[in-house]
């Protein structure tokens, strides 16, 4: 057992702070650590830097545009750029949908989708959930009709994260309801310009126009934009999601919050002449949230040392959904105990690039409350913490 | 022993009840947040009308009573509408502070506008490093001429925007955190060198941040002895630290009830979710949570309305703070979780009775501050 870094890691580890150092772009940067929200344009020209430089997409296989780097390499790689606050890739088109068309798609769509993704001239989102079918995904009705050499979509999809930019969306839609309802699904990339498609803002708990309902009115999808055969689509959309659990443990982006949590707490009064990093009850909540994050940390190699043997990630990857996003709404809960009443004021206009009035509070603890609120979303989606707790109970204990 | 309302306060609830199931619907209330003032001027008219706004105060100030089972009485029915008029700032806070410490000029002058419905105030205590030690006050008041120069910056203003007159916590004597030389003065809103940033608080409410540059008042703005504050103004927050304690068992209820309610009617794998053991036991969760805050809370009003020392009563509110701040986290995190998605959306009123707890956790004192408060006490 050794969880030391070798002196090629190590050195790998030294080229990705360089680079990151050395291109990161500044003014992203300065938004990412004063807490300005983040524009389309910020994503792309850093995911094209990235991209220049080879490294979007670590998890594809090397013929397609992967880093060919060992999961400790990737390992590294992802704290850093976590620490540093450099954003992932956008999850839609690099994480979520390009493993399903490199796994089942043909040659055709390979070409055709692949190098958009890797190269962030396409965005992509996600039409799974849907009014009526959130934690019983299968259960979902948008139907997908052949028409000659078209299949013919209605529906309605909906918590679709940054639809409003999306050109793409992937899709699960019914193809059969004749059958078991897991039976009768497929996985279809639709063109968002395609007439029929109508995109609405949800506007959240925040305020924030962050998802959207996609409305389908006989919206004309090519036949060839199927990926894979008719009605295996659950099939594909499991793999996506064991991808999607795979990433979401957050740890870097959770130890980040931490050290930022900490140098704030250490700045911040308690009001009765020391700081509040030395208030024990409130030290102690932040070293047990330390801990906890630590322990997740070493679930996480775990899970990735099985990962780089062969193994498919497999139901273990509840327990870092389960763990990673109660963690980071603890931090959140943290961060509103440091505001005090700056938490309560809602300013969200302060947190723009445009912003040039007087600000409410210290620092971006004014955005603390609603960052607590909004983060509230991470134990529903991506199948609800309870949906995760039932993925245990079956398939690892056996109940 | 004797937990019923008499018949007056039977009264009171009727006629909030009925004022918020009628006229404080969910869009209603969307539309009085999202006005310029933040609030319904034609309410607060009718809340004056209705006697409301006599209710903190004694009778022989010409007031309803002052009781604090009355006041817990008509908020938890304000909880359950989110009622945003700024009855708590004005009447609860300023009232109740002018109330205890005003001589009989300024009760006269001040307490009748209150209560007809014609003057708004706002209490500026709190400051940006101060967090919740009411004694840690770094604002100055400094002798004058016959009057006082104030100069300092406050934060968390509640009802800031649209105050005519702000009473402002300002240090005549002694060091930032000492417990002496604390005063309170009354300063005209329009006052050369204040000035306000005002804002939107994320549960809808008006507030601001007040800056004093050397505002110059008078000696008769002078609530109260000079240096001599510090213990009323305890009081009136710890007043309406049991107010917001009474609104959050409001808005919890609503919270159960809502969940309870959407388990029962939204379906997934073909049957209704409240059916899942999991689940059920989460909602007896909350629904336990929801009672001990009601029993707390009663505990909490009805010690203020004893003859039990200040010190007694400080520490069944911070009894009662402590133990309902837990209880908010838990049903307002858990309404939203077994709602799912919906909840996380500004359409629901959820999602809004989730901010305006959260908001009540983290005023007047979050759930550490009143435990550590209780164990001091």
């Amino acid at each position: 057992m050794n969880a030391d870094f070798t002196a090629e890691e190590l050195e790998f580890q030294k080229e990705v702070q360089d680079f990151l150092k050395a291109e990161f772009p500044q003014d992203i940067k300065h938004k990412v650590d004063n807490g300005i929200s983040l524009e389309k344009d910020d994503f792309i020209r850093w995911q094209k830097i990235l991209h220049k430089k080879g490294w979007v997409a670590p998890n594809w296989p090397v013929e397609h545009g992967g880093t060919g780097w060992t999961a400790t390499q990737k390992y590294i790689f992802a704290m850093e750029m976590g620490l540093y606050g450099a954003m992932a890739p956008v999850a839609f088109g690099v994480n979520m949908v390009a493993p399903v068309i490199y796994s089942f798609g043909n040659e055709e769509q390979k070409k055709r989708f692949l190098p958009d993704i890797l190269a962030s001239n396409v965005w992509w989102c996600q039409g799974y959930s849907e009014p009526n079918s959130g934690s019983d995904l299968a259960s979902l009705k948008t139907t997908a009709v052949r028409d000659g050499d078209h299949y013919v979509v209605n529906g309605t999809k909906t918590w679709t994260t940054l639809g409003q930019y999306a050109d793409w969306i992937f899709c699960l839609v019914r193809t059969d309801s004749t059958v078991k309802k897991q039976e009768g699904i497929s996985f279809l990339l639709i063109d968002m310009n395609t007439p029929g498609i109508k995109v609405s803002p949800i506007y959240l708990i925040d305020g924030e126009p962050e998802v959207n309902e996609v409305h389908f009115d006989n919206v004309r999808v090519p036949a060839e934009n199927l990926v894979g055969e008719e009605n295996q689509g659950w099939t594909y959309a499991k793999v996506l999601l064991t991808h999607e659990r795979t990433n979401i443990a957050q740890v870097p982006n959770s130890k980040l919050k931490l050290r930022k949590l900490r140098e704030r707490a250490a700045q911040t009064p308690d009001g009765f002449g020391g700081n509040l990093l030395e208030d024990s009850v409130f030290a102690r909540k932040l070293a047990e949230v330390e801990i906890q994050v630590l322990a997740l940390e070493y679930a996480e190699l775990r899970t990735l040392a099985a990962v780089s043997v062969g193994k498919a990630p497999g139901p273990e990857s509840s327990i870092l959904k389960i763990v990673g996003t109660e963690a980071t709404q603890f931090i959140d809960e943290l961060f509103m105990e440091v505001a005090c009443y700056h938490s309560i004021a809602h300013v969200p206009e302060q947190f723009t690039e445009i912003f040039d009035g007087e600000k409410v509070g210290v620092g971006s603890l004014a955005a603390s409350s609603n960052t607590y609120f909004n983060n509230r979303k991470k134990s529903i989606y991506g199948g609800t913490n309870e949906i995760q707790k039932n993925i245990i109970s079956k398939a690892v204990l056996g109940l | 022993m004797d937990f019923s309302y008499s018949e007056e306060q039977q009264m009171l609830q009727d006629s909030v009840q009925k004022f918020v199931y009628s006229q404080y619907d969910f869009d209603t209330r969307k539309k009085v947040i999202g006005s310029d003032k933040g609030f319904s001027d034609e309410y607060w008219s009718l809340f004056a009308e209705l006697g409301w706004l006599t209710v903190p105060f004694r009778e022989e100030d010409g007031g309803f009573g002052g009781s604090a089972v009355d006041l817990m009485v008509m908020m938890e029915e304000f909880g359950k509408g989110m009622v945003v008029e700024p009855f708590l700032p004005t009447t609860v806070i300023s009232g109740g502070l002018i109330g205890d410490l005003g001589n009989a000029q300024q009760k006269e002058t001040l307490l009748a506008s209150i209560m007809d419905g014609s003057l708004q105030l706002a209490t500026a205590y709190a400051e940006a490093d101060s967090r919740y030690n009411l004694a840690s006050v770094g604002t100055t008041a400094r002798k004058d001429g016959d009057g006082y120069l104030i100069n300092g910056d406050k934060v968390l203003v509640l009802n800031g925007p649209a105050a005519d007159k702000i009473l402002v916590v300002a240090r005549t004597s002694g060091d930032k955190l000492d417990r002496e030389g604390v005063s309170v003065f009354i300063v005209d809103g329009a006052t050369s060198g204040l000035s306000r940033r005002v804002y939107t608080a994320v549960d809808g409410h008006r507030a601001a941040e007040v800056h004093l540059k050397g505002v110059r008042v008078s000696a008769e703005a002078l609530l109260g002895e000079e240096g001599n504050a510090l213990a009323a103004l305890e009081r009136a927050v710890d007043r309406a630290t049991l107010a917001v304690c009474a609104e959050a068992v409001g808005a919890m209820g609503c919270l159960l009830k809502k969940t309870v309610e959407y388990t029962k009617t939204r379906k997934q794998f073909g049957v209704a979710i409240g059916t899942f053991q999991a689940l059920q036991h989460r909602m007896s969760e909350m629904f336990i949570e929801c009672e001990l805050a009601r029993s707390i809370v009663i505990m909490a009003a009805m010690k203020l309305d004893s003859s039990a020392t200040d010190a007694e009563k400080a520490k069944a509110v911070a009894a009662a703070k402590s133990r309902i701040g837990r209880a908010m986290r838990k049903v307002g995190q858990e309404s939203v979780q077994l709602h799912g998605g919906i909840a996380v959306t500004n359409e629901l009123d959820v999602g809004h009775y989730f901010k305006r707890v959260t908001t009540i956790e983290n005023l007047f004192g979050n759930t550490d501050y009143h435990t550590l408060r209780f164990m001091a006490l």
